[in-house]
């Protein structure tokens, strides 16, 4: 198999996460669509890598991969932070701060 | 092949078990009521959600096990080459768990694990 | 070995003032954690004088991943200013909101690092783990004053379109990386001479274009920037408006004029647009506030606006009026961050304009302090702000730049009407009601007058400062 159909299904899975982002109202669901478009990121990488038989790419996916949880944790953190003084997850609720 | 027998130990656990909980729900009678609807509270109203409200220090503890969790992967690709990678590599590991240690200290004295 | 580590010394010399304060912090006392703030800013102010002397050294360490040459020095210097100042702010900012804590002195030096990671970084991947570790201790520290909800969510806001904008950087890191084989910057802008109309690269690097874009805060990703800039701590408000600006240019700079030398033509154009966009976005909105954290919000939109046009303009003088530039911004911006600090008003911290009318015929020394920090941004001579722009519109016009520079003058003519309203209010008008108060604070005052000291220092001197900026780009144009 080439390299083409993991990058459309990288691409089709970064979209979808693009979609949940700018369609989700709910704070936990924006994170999650955040973390798909990452992990779309780590398919791409683990193709590029495997293609060009380089391990520099396998690398970079396991730091992909730290960061992406070290910002799960703490988006999960502020949620509860937010939870607790506003009791609401949703973020259109917040809107304290309007422009 | 030989694993054959212990697949085969495990589709007679799944049928018996399967069976077990699928057929009352075939054969049994049921019907349902307001009253039967309701949890058991010892015959009294209501006072709380029967999954219960889940405490937040749930969600704190899981959040320190995800990061600790994680951290553990970026030690498999050095394991793998430990012998290639020599003393610098091992230095350089016991660098990167000593700060993760670090961490874990700050977690512990700030009283991230305790309980109540 | 340790050879081998002397052009990490400024960044070794935080990390490890960081990891003595987590110990620190565990040790007694419990209550009262202003030691810190000391021991903090003594590791930030030893990093300064670091990077000052290693300048004219180049080197490389971690395999070629983290490299120092005076592009690096200059910015560590730009950052280290800028987190010097803040930590000098905090102090008994801190202790004023009874928000005292260890923890916010050790996210002000992991973010610190990671700004001066990523002026010295050589590969894409350490470029994202530096912006991360930025980003990530910075929308902590927004979210510092817990029981405030305005804090809790611009530190959400902040956290939300930062991760977004996260996600479009690495796509583009993914990318570059398939195009080219290779994350190392040298090597790709090696690479990439060959493949210049790859599709690959090209979407590659737009979408490190945009996630660069979301942490300058351009046009059109500059949304978040208004209400993480008014719910933030002050002290948490200037660093981001200051060091984690100049991080995001540091690399960019690095990225467009090194790595992407090739394609010039092409993101200069895409960038006259962008700079005229957020220029005069940032400016218009600017006039229709009454807050003042938010309306220099949107004049940090602005400023990234006038930045942009001496990277359009590129070469020695536009690159290196873009360093001026920001260590002047540092200074300024700092400066009126921490004047807006200290006043307050009743228990209130002093954000409306209406809170300064008056403020000069009581405070004089103070209103005369936050109104030079305003000609500054207006860029009145002698201040910094003046030189500033003269600089990088210069570079813009000696390039054809005609128009854009035009724009730019235009701009900060339509800016002057909203800096000066401030300074107006201070000077002419009746104070009513319960009056503002400056806080006492050693501390804070000293911060302010360092400020006042950069501002007037470029804006009396700016030659040797501008020389230094053009020999700190010239490793990038080589």
């Amino acid at each position: 198999m080439g390299l083409q159909p993991y990058l459309i299904l990288a691409a089709c899975l970064f979209a979808i996460g693009l979609f949940g982002v700018l369609t989700r109202r709910n704070a936990i669901g924006i994170l999650l669509g955040i973390e798909l478009m990452l992990n779309a990121v780590n398919i791409n990488l683990v193709a590029f890598a495997r293609y060009a038989a380089d391990p520099a790419g396998l690398i970079f996916t396991l730091f992909t991969i730290s960061i992406t949880v070290a910002e799960v944790a703490l988006g999960l953190a502020i949620v509860i932070l937010i939870f607790r003084v506003r009791l609401t997850v949703e973020a259109d609720h917040l809107d304290l701060l309007k422009g | 092949m030989e694993y054959v027998t212990i697949l085969m130990v495990f589709g007679i656990a799944l049928l018996v078990g399967g069976a077990m909980i699928g057929l009352p729900t075939l054969l049994a009678p049921r019907r349902a009521t307001a009253v039967k609807a309701e949890p058991f509270e010892c015959g009294k109203d209501l006072l709380a959600l029967p999954e219960g409200r889940f405490a937040i220090k749930f969600s704190t503890v899981a959040i320190f096990f995800i990061i600790f969790d994680i951290e553990v992967m970026l030690i498999f690709p050095w394991a793998v080459q430990v012998r290639p990678l020599g003393w610098p590599g091992y230095l350089a590991m016991l660098v990167f768990l000593g700060i993760l240690m670090l961490g874990f200290l700050y977690m512990w004295k700030k009283g991230g694990l305790e309980w109540d | 070995m340790s050879a081998a580590l002397v052009p990490l010394a400024p960044l070794l010399l935080v990390a490890a003032t960081a990891g003595l304060l987590i110990v620190l912090d565990l040790l007694p006392p419990r209550e009262g954690k202003g030691h810190l703030g000391v021991v903090a800013l003594a590791g930030v102010v030893a990093a300064l004088a670091g990077a000052l002397t290693l300048w004219g050294r180049e080197g490389r360490a971690f395999g070629g991943m983290l490299l120092l040459d005076n592009f690096a020095v200059f910015l560590d210097v730009v950052i280290c200013y800028a987190a010097a100042l803040v930590l000098l702010l905090s102090m008994d900012y801190l202790r004023r909101n009874g928000m005292e804590s260890g923890e916010y002195y050790i996210l002000v030096l992991l973010a610190t690092l990671g700004m001066m990671l990523m002026a010295q970084a050589a590969d894409l991947i350490v470029i994202f783990l530096a912006l991360e570790l930025m980003s990530l201790s910075l929308y902590v520290l927004a979210g510092l004053f817990r029981g405030r909800l305005t804090s809790a969510e611009s530190s959400m806001k902040y956290f939300l379109l930062g991760a977004f904008a996260t996600g479009f950087f690495v796509y583009g890191i993914a990318l570059i990386y398939g195009a080219t084989g290779t994350t190392a910057l040298d090597r790709i802008a090696a690479a990439s001479g060959g493949l210049q109309r790859d599709p690959l690269l090209l979407i590659g690097f737009g979408l490190l274009l945009v996630g660069f874009g979301f942490k300058i805060s351009s046009v059109p990703f500059h949304m978040w920037v208004p209400d993480v800039y008014e719910g933030a701590p002050t002290s948490v408000t200037a660093l981001i408006a200051t060091g984690s600006k100049a991080a995001g240019f540091a690399a960019l700079l690095r990225v467009l004029f090194s790595t992407f030398k090739v394609a010039q033509p092409d993101w200069a154009l895409l960038l006259w647009v962008v700079a005229v966009l957020t220029m005069t976005l940032g400016n218009v909105i600017a006039i229709a506030q009454s807050n003042l954290k938010r309306m220099l919000a949107y004049s940090s939109i602005a400023h990234v606006g006038y930045m942009l046009v001496g990277v359009v303009a590129g070469g020695a003088l536009g690159a290196g009026g873009v360093l001026f530039y920001l260590l002047m911004y540092t200074f300024t911006t700092v400066g009126a961050f921490g004047a807006i600090l200290l006043l307050e008003r009743g228990r209130q911290e002093a954000v409306e304009l209406d809170d300064y009318a008056g403020l000069a015929a009581r405070h004089p020394l103070l209103a005369l302090t936050l109104a030079l920090f305003l000609l500054s941004l207006v860029g009145m001579p002698p201040t910094a702000g003046f030189a500033g722009k003269f600089y990088v519109f210069g570079a813009a016009i000696r390039s054809g730049y005609i128009w854009l520079a035009v724009i730019a003058v235009l701009n900060s003519a339509v800016a002057a009407y909203y800096y000066l309203r401030v300074v107006v209010y201070m000077y002419m008008r009746e104070a009513e009601g319960v009056p503002t108060r400056p806080a006492p604070s050693f501390a804070g005052r000293l911060a302010l007058g360092v400020a006042l000291w950069g501002v007037f220092q470029l804006g009396l001197m700016p030659a040797p400062v501008l020389d230094l900026a053009q020999a700190a780009v010239a490793p990038l144009l080589r």
